[in-house]
């Protein structure tokens, strides 16, 4: 996958899903790594979590802080600016990513720098920031080991936190061996030959670095504060060499004041990579003079970030800390991987973040990228509810593709089937009429009482598991026969309950 | 610019439609329903910032306060660090005898990368998570001391440990309001787990973290 054209980002414009999906399940090398790497951080996540009495206060604590500084999210990025303002630091508004990526160009371009040093930013993914700088002759060089296998292979990001994910050592070895002039050429595939290859390029560049760029984690409303938070010190190298720091952040990063920076160090590392702390957290205030860059100049993106605002149920996915927590639990994401999602933002919170980004026009099939089985909302650092979300698209999805039916005077045969199975729900004569008329047309279909394989339209379900037949007597026959026509009631016990009431469960 | 800032501004408020015009930020409650104070003093303090600090790999060496010149040198010899910067604010006792010490006073990136280590205090640290934290003032450095040579060796006092994060975060408050103190956590060496999830220490930062704990012979 290595096609970075057909991937749209925030709004794709790629295949969709169940597409891109079916790819990615083909290929076996890409399954073995995710599973690998999803199952061993989920189990690490779980031992760091269970450590802390407190964990389900903090989550909440994280949870009430965002919900507050998204209600009152104008006054807090005022405060903000004139934070950084005041501690000696330049603010800039950006409205799309275009904006973001002209005044970032413009500002490395100012000081006449051809290079720039960068360290993890998604924001900067989403804004495709290092394409832009290209075609103003500037390279940006990613310094996380990550980002730069990723640049260096022409490739996309996969995961969040580890967005190489996908690649396993062998593959690696083989890229820097192919890529880096300084690599030695009995370069083993030793995670920490390929770790110390990847150190030896980048040192020079740091240490030459005029222009740094950087995400940014949590920005601090009441002191002007910025942090980035992560393991390699490819990010301290970033925020602390160059004469010149410009950070890239999405409006939502704002948090109220700097104590509350308590309860999201906490969240975070565990949520993330497992650990009780990341090996280094840099927060820092404006510009100090002898210590760091003289020169400091902080970005806040909205692109598409207000349209996620004015929903009203969809508004928490901007709580999101972007832990990565729910990829790792999230059994669709841990099989087809990041790509088949097609945007910046892969797993769970992709699904809800990306098509309310674009505006819901595009990336219609996320929302249905989904089992809503409700792991990635247990394990969500600031208490998401990605599948409430996720049916409230659906929801959405759903009017916006019957409207544009009816203007085109046609509806599709699923529309037309669920229109016809919902009036059939909601009365109750024409339900029990359906499950007689099931109970004998199902006749047929049953070999040693389960049915294998359902005709025509429905085939699709039963390709992948089995379906139990509709019993002989429903709850609502149980129940007319047992409690209401005699008194004499005794109680239900489960093992009494009959097969089922609705039309058969499914079995895997 | 400012276009873009109001745009912006006003897209915010017409999407916050739903929120009442008179409510104000602290309406929104937020309950601080987690630990804000540790459990653990004394000695059993040090014994857990030591564990966690090795948990991460750090190496932890303990020194009574006259000892901690001695014990820094015995961690650089056992590195084959052979000089080693400091904050000119470094007290001289705490200055390993025996190696070369150099003050910086403005070292560039350059001048840090011919030289072995950095030798530093710091401001505090967490037990609850192994963390030392560095805030530019005095003792601790300027930033790019402690992130440039490949070995840091930090020295921690038994007073300067807290229980857990919250009230490390409370300690760091006034610095940042009133200097705009730069801070750095730094828990274990620098590390990677980009790689299969394997991981590789010393990809960016320092490849080796020395922990010197003061305390007097009670607390150990």
């Amino acid at each position: 996958m290595t096609d970075a054209a057909g991937h749209g980002w925030a709004g794709r414009a790629g295949p969709s899903f169940p597409e891109a999906a079916k790819l990615a399940l083909a290929d076996s090398q890409l399954r073995h790594n995710l599973g690998h790497a999803t199952h061993t951080i989920r189990a690490k996540r779980a031992e760091v979590v269970a450590e802390l009495p407190d964990w389900e206060g903090l989550r909440e604590a994280g949870r009430a802080l965002k919900e507050r500084v998204l209600r009152h999210l104008d006054e807090y990025l005022v405060e903000l600016e004139a934070s950084v303002r005041r501690a000696g630091g330049v603010v800039h508004w950006a409205r799309d990513a275009a904006e973001c990526n002209r005044i970032v160009a413009d500002l490395v371009a100012a000081h006449g720098a051809s290079e720039v040093v960068k360290s993890k930013s998604l924001t900067t993914e989403e804004t495709k920031l290092n394409e832009a700088l290209a075609e103003r002759g500037i390279t940006a060089w990613e310094t996380d080991l990550a980002q730069l296998i990723i640049q260096l292979d022409h490739d996309v990001p996969s995961h969040i936190l580890v967005p190489a994910i996908h690649k396993n050592r062998a593959q690696i070895r083989e890229l820097f061996a192919r890529t880096l002039p300084q690599a030695p050429a009995d370069l083993s595939d030793d995670p920490r030959a390929l770790a110390e290859a990847a150190r030896l390029h980048l040192r020079k560049l740091f240490l030459d670095a005029r222009v740094g760029i950087s995400g940014v984690n949590f920005a601090v409303a009441d002191t002007g504060t910025v942090s980035v938070v992560e393991s390699e010190g490819n990010g301290r190298m970033c925020t602390t060499l160059p004469d010149v720091l410009i950070s890239v952040m999405g409006i939502e990063k704002v948090i109220p004041a700097w104590e509350d920076l308590e309860v999201y160090l906490q969240l975070l590392p565990r949520s993330s990579t497992a650990e009780r702390m990341n090996p280094y957290t840099s927060l820092w205030t404006g510009v100090t003079e002898g210590d760091g860059p003289q020169e400091f100049h902080l970005v806040l993106v909205d692109n598409g970030r207000t349209n996620v605002l004015a929903q009203q149920i969809g508004r928490q996915a901007l709580n999101c800390i972007r832990c990565s927590a729910c990829l790792n639990v999230c059994p669709v994401y841990a099989r087809t991987g990041g790509h088949a999602y097609g945007s910046t933002y892969p797993g769970p919170i992709g699904a809800i973040l990306t098509p309310m980004l674009s505006g819901m026009t595009e990336a219609g099939s996320l929302p249905y990228a989904s089992s809503l089985c409700g792991a990635c909302y247990e394990v969500c650092p600031v208490k998401i509810d990605i599948p409430r979300v996720l049916v409230d698209l659906r929801r959405q999805e759903v009017a916006h593709s019957t409207r544009a039916a009816r203007v085109r005077g046609r509806l599709s045969p699923e529309h037309a089937a669920m229109r016809a199975l919902g009036r059939v729900f909601s009365n109750r004569r024409l339900y029990e009429a359906a499950q007689r008329a099931g109970r004998l047309g199902q006749g047929p279909l049953v070999r040693d009482g389960m049915i294998r394989r359902l005709p025509g339209p429905l085939s699709g379900w039963t390709s992948m598991r089995d379906l139990t037949p509709l019993p002989r007597q429903t709850f609502r026959d149980w129940w007319r026969a047992n409690r209401l026509a005699g008194e004499s009631a005794t109680p239900i016990r489960m093992r009494d309950r009959p097969g089922g009431d609705l039309a058969g469960g499914g079995r895997p | 610019m400012s276009a873009a800032r109001d745009e912006i501004l006003r897209r915010i408020r017409s999407a916050l439609g739903d929120v009442p015009t008179g409510e104000r930020p602290d309406d929104v409650p937020v309950s601080r329903d987690y630990q804000r104070q540790g459990e653990l003093a004394g000695a059993p303090l040090i014994q857990r910032f030591a564990d966690r600090l090795r948990d991460y790999d750090a190496e932890v060496r303990r020194a009574s306060p006259g000892e901690v010149g001695a014990a820094v040198a015995a961690a650089c010899v056992a590195m084959q660090c052979r000089s080693v910067a400091v904050p000119p604010a470094l007290r001289s006792e705490w200055r390993p005898p025996g190696i070369r010490v150099i003050d910086d006073e403005g070292l560039t990136a350059h001048e840090l990368d011919e030289i072995d280590g950095a030798v530093t205090g710091c401001a505090s640290a967490i037990a609850e998570t192994g963390t030392l934290i560095i805030d530019g003032q005095g003792e601790s450095g300027r930033r790019i001391l402690t992130l440039v040579p490949d070995h840091h060796i930090c020295i921690v006092t038994a007073d300067q440990i807290h229980g857990v994060v919250p009230e490390a975060v409370a300690g760091l408050g006034p610095a940042v309001r009133v200097q705009g103190a730069p801070v750095t956590l730094v828990s274990g060496p620098s590390a990677s787990s980009d790689i299969e999830l394997s991981r590789v220490e010393g990809v960016h930062g320092p490849r080796h973290l020395v922990v010197v704990i003061v305390a007097g012979p009670a607390a150990v």
